[in-house]
């Protein structure tokens, strides 16, 4: 038992740390927000027979970083798939429920799904840069989209972008070397720098830092909080620790249900339900 | 006696061996409860091993020296004086009295030929009973030999496995040694040919009109140039214009929008394709493909327009190859990761940008091999030139013209009443040359881009 306080202490303590000047933003409505960007309710998703996710209903606020955190196979990555939609390219899902962006149903026939992806970026789980040069990865998204009018206005937002993904400093003098050459944590920002060159609202990242060392990690999280409030943010993460440090809201999902939701602060210190409880004390998963 | 009876008789003794070392091996389990390295059955191999093999090297050796030894006796005998000192007549008819005395034929056609048929009989009685001696002899030393190893702790087991690592070697060595065989009596040939007519003619020459004799330093109708254009004209240019784009897409298509239940029936069907024996291409191109392509040149009133076209060997030249660029590509898609995909995909870029930009690129290392590898191919396939290109060596360009390759030459240059060392038949030799060395390099090329390629994404 001891352990488990002091395990709880610790989280608590790097909650409180994070939440510092932020924490009164935060409203303290469990799952409904006032002006939410991203809205879901009832969300129920099957591969084939198999129901993976059943009945969540969460609102994600422009203002803040969600953690969903979980068990394995609880269902947090397929939810966070849901929200752009990324389960389309699994022929066997389904999804059923509403999810709403800006109050429009994403799943509605008249959403046109590449622009809800130009909306709702996505960071994966393994660094996936294409075997393109650096600057190719993340003009990528600016010329399919064509956001940018000419050469000097590309070159401006890849500058941009890598600027804010915290890779300008390590790369500027080799856009033109592969994307694949860099490290494991340089793809990963690479990967954030492509997302965010097409100017989203909503960055979804799964797992992004389980297969990158501490100090990329460190490093992601530190781009983590600087990205916070330009855009909203869902991480994916089994480490408690990291959904701790990076995140003010934090949803806890188990056997595809969504258990609780709430303050990271909260979940952590207190959490209402006792199978969150048992799960941050390490009891199980 | 000789030859079947005699190794049904070593393979008899085998069979005996076999079972008397395993039972020996039995025995030793029964006598003492002794713990045996190996299963009986692997002393009864070790056994019919060392008894069966010996003879065996030693039939396959005695029955190249064997004929030597026989003719020898034959001519030591007094008779033999009253043979023709020319060499051709007097093996014609010993080997005529060998084959009557060895019944193979029943009545000579040369008088003197009978009067040798008792010396071979007597010649083959006595060498047999060497051989079959011999051979008794030896098997028996070798079992008996095993015999005496045989104990409850003898790895025999290690001993089998040796001989059949050493059986599998040599099966793979034959295939390394016949190739090595056939680019050796390329060479050498080709060497043959190139002390008649100049290689500088041969590689540079622009008029192929070959001629049985030679006048050195002459222009001899040598020059494969044209042949080496029909070649790549019909193989690297028309056939893969045709492949290249219809495999990548069906590859693309296979691979990104067929259901699975489509890709499950559509995927056999073209591999079936792959599967058609060429002869029936050539027919195709000869029977249908070139008279309509004929027509049509003719009706659009295209100049040189023959029924035996370019473009009627290489268009149903690359419907062949199309199997092979499908199913490369389709391998080489395939392996790009998933993620790849669908960080494209995230991205907001449609199926067909992700497929084009993110895809196509990261396969192409692969694409590019499977093409080599087509191309390859096609320079050296035979059967759809033969019957569809035709056989003048011209250097046009144009597709509707009659032009002739590589490989079509060769069967010209081979077929019919040719005298195996005029330069007209050494030349097949020097094609088949340069058609072996182009193939290797493409070959040696491809398998390396896809190599690297591979390493890549693992």
């Amino acid at each position: 038992m001891t352990d488990d306080n002091r395990r709880n202490e610790q989280l608590a303590r790097i909650a409180r740390n994070n939440m510092g000047e932020a924490a009164a933003d935060v409203p303290s409505e469990p799952i409904g927000l006032a002006d939410p960007k991203i809205s879901a309710r009832g969300v129920n998703v099957f591969y084939g027979a198999k129901q993976a996710i059943k009945d969540v209903s969460i609102d994600v606020g422009m203002d803040n970083v969600v953690a969903f955190i979980g068990p394995s196979g609880c269902g947090k990555s397929t939810f966070l798939r849901t929200l752009n939609r990324m389960n389309d390219t699994i022929p066997i899902a389904r999804v059923e429920g509403d999810i709403r962006l800006d109050g429009e149903d994403i799943y509605s026939p008249k959403m046109d799904v590449v622009q809800l992806r130009a909306r709702v970026g996505m960071v994966f789980q393994k660094p996936n840069p294409f075997p393109k040069s650096i600057y190719d990865n993340v003009a990528y998204g600016p010329r399919i989209h064509g956001l940018a009018s000419g050469k000097a206005e590309l070159d401006e937002i890849v500058e941009r972008s890598l600027q804010r993904a915290g890779l300008w400093n390590e790369v500027s003098d080799r856009l033109s070397d592969s994307g694949t050459a860099l490290s494991g944590g340089q793809q990963q920002r690479l990967c954030i720098a492509r997302a965010i060159a097409v100017d989203p609202e909503v960055i979804l990242m799964d797992e992004p830092c389980s297969a990158l060392d501490p100090i990329a990690t460190a490093k992601i999280e530190e781009l983590i909080h600087a990205l916070r409030g330009q855009y909203a943010i869902v991480i994916v993460t089994h480490n408690m620790q990291q959904a701790a440090r990076v995140s003010q809201r934090t949803a806890f999902f188990h056997l595809g249900t969504l258990v609780e939701y709430g303050k990271t602060s909260e979940i952590f210190t207190n959490p209402r339900e006792e199978k969150t409880k048992d799960y941050i004390t390490g009891r199980y998963g | 006696m000789a030859g079947a009876g005699l190794l049904f008789l070593v393979l008899g003794l085998g069979l005996i061996a076999w079972i008397t070392g395993r039972a020996r091996a039995a025995a030793f389990v029964k006598a003492d409860r002794t713990n045996l390295n190996s299963l009986p059955s692997y002393h009864g191999w070790y056994m019919a091993l060392f008894a069966v093999v010996p003879p065996l090297l030693f039939l396959a050796v005695w029955g190249a020296i064997v004929p030597a030894l026989q003719t020898d006796m034959v001519l030591s005998a007094p008779a033999a004086q009253a043979l023709p000192m020319d060499g051709f007549a007097r093996a014609s008819i010993l080997s005529e009295a060998r084959a009557i005395a060895s019944g193979a034929q029943d009545t000579a056609f040369q008088p003197m030929a009978e009067q040798f048929v008792p010396l071979y009989r007597a010649a083959i009685a006595h060498y047999n009973w060497i051989a079959v001696a011999a051979t008794v002899l030896l098997l028996f030393a070798g079992g008996t030999y095993a015999f005496t190893r045989l104990k409850p702790d003898f790895r025999a087991r290690t001993k089998v496995e040796r001989v059949v690592m050493g059986a599998l070697l040599t099966a793979s060595l034959i295939a390394i040694v016949t190739t090595i065989g056939i680019v050796a009596s390329l060479i050498f040939e080709t060497v043959r040919f190139f002390q008649m007519v100049n290689p500088i003619e041969f590689l540079f020459g622009a008029t192929w009109n070959p001629q049985s004799t030679v006048t050195p330093g002459g222009d001899n109708g040598f020059g494969a140039i044209p042949l080496f254009w029909g070649t790549v004209f019909i193989g690297a240019i028309i056939a893969m214009i045709v492949a290249i784009p219809l495999g990548l897409m069906s590859a693309v298509y296979l691979t990104q929008y067929a259901r699975p239940a489509v890709r499950k029936w559509m995927k056999p069907i073209l591999e079936i394709l792959a599967g058609v024996p060429t002869v029936v291409y050539g027919y195709f191109a000869a029977l249908t493909i070139a008279p309509a392509l004929r027509d049509f040149a003719a009706a659009v009133g295209i100049p040189g327009a023959s029924s035996e076209s370019a473009l009627a060997a290489g268009v149903v030249m690359g419907v062949m190859i199309i199997p092979f660029v499908s199913s490369m590509a389709d391998d080489s898609i395939a392996a790009v990761p998933n993620s790849m995909r669908d960080g494209s995909l995230a991205m907001g870029s449609t199926k067909s940008e992700t497929i084009k930009k993110v895809l196509i690129p990261a396969a192409l290392p692969g694409v590019v091999g499977g093409v080599l590898l087509a191309v390859s191919r096609a320079i050296g396939e035979t059967m759809i030139v033969v019957m569809a290109a035709g056989l003048t060596a011209n250097m046009t360009a144009n597709p509707f013209a009659s032009v002739t390759t590589v490989t079509v030459q060769i069967v010209q240059l081979l077929t019919g009443d040719q005298e195996f060392d005029s330069p007209k038949t050494l030349a097949a030799f020097a094609l088949g040359l340069v058609l072996f060395i182009v193939t290797l390099l493409l070959n040696l090329v491809a398998l390396r881009v896809v190599k690297r390629y591979r390493e890549a994404y693992e």
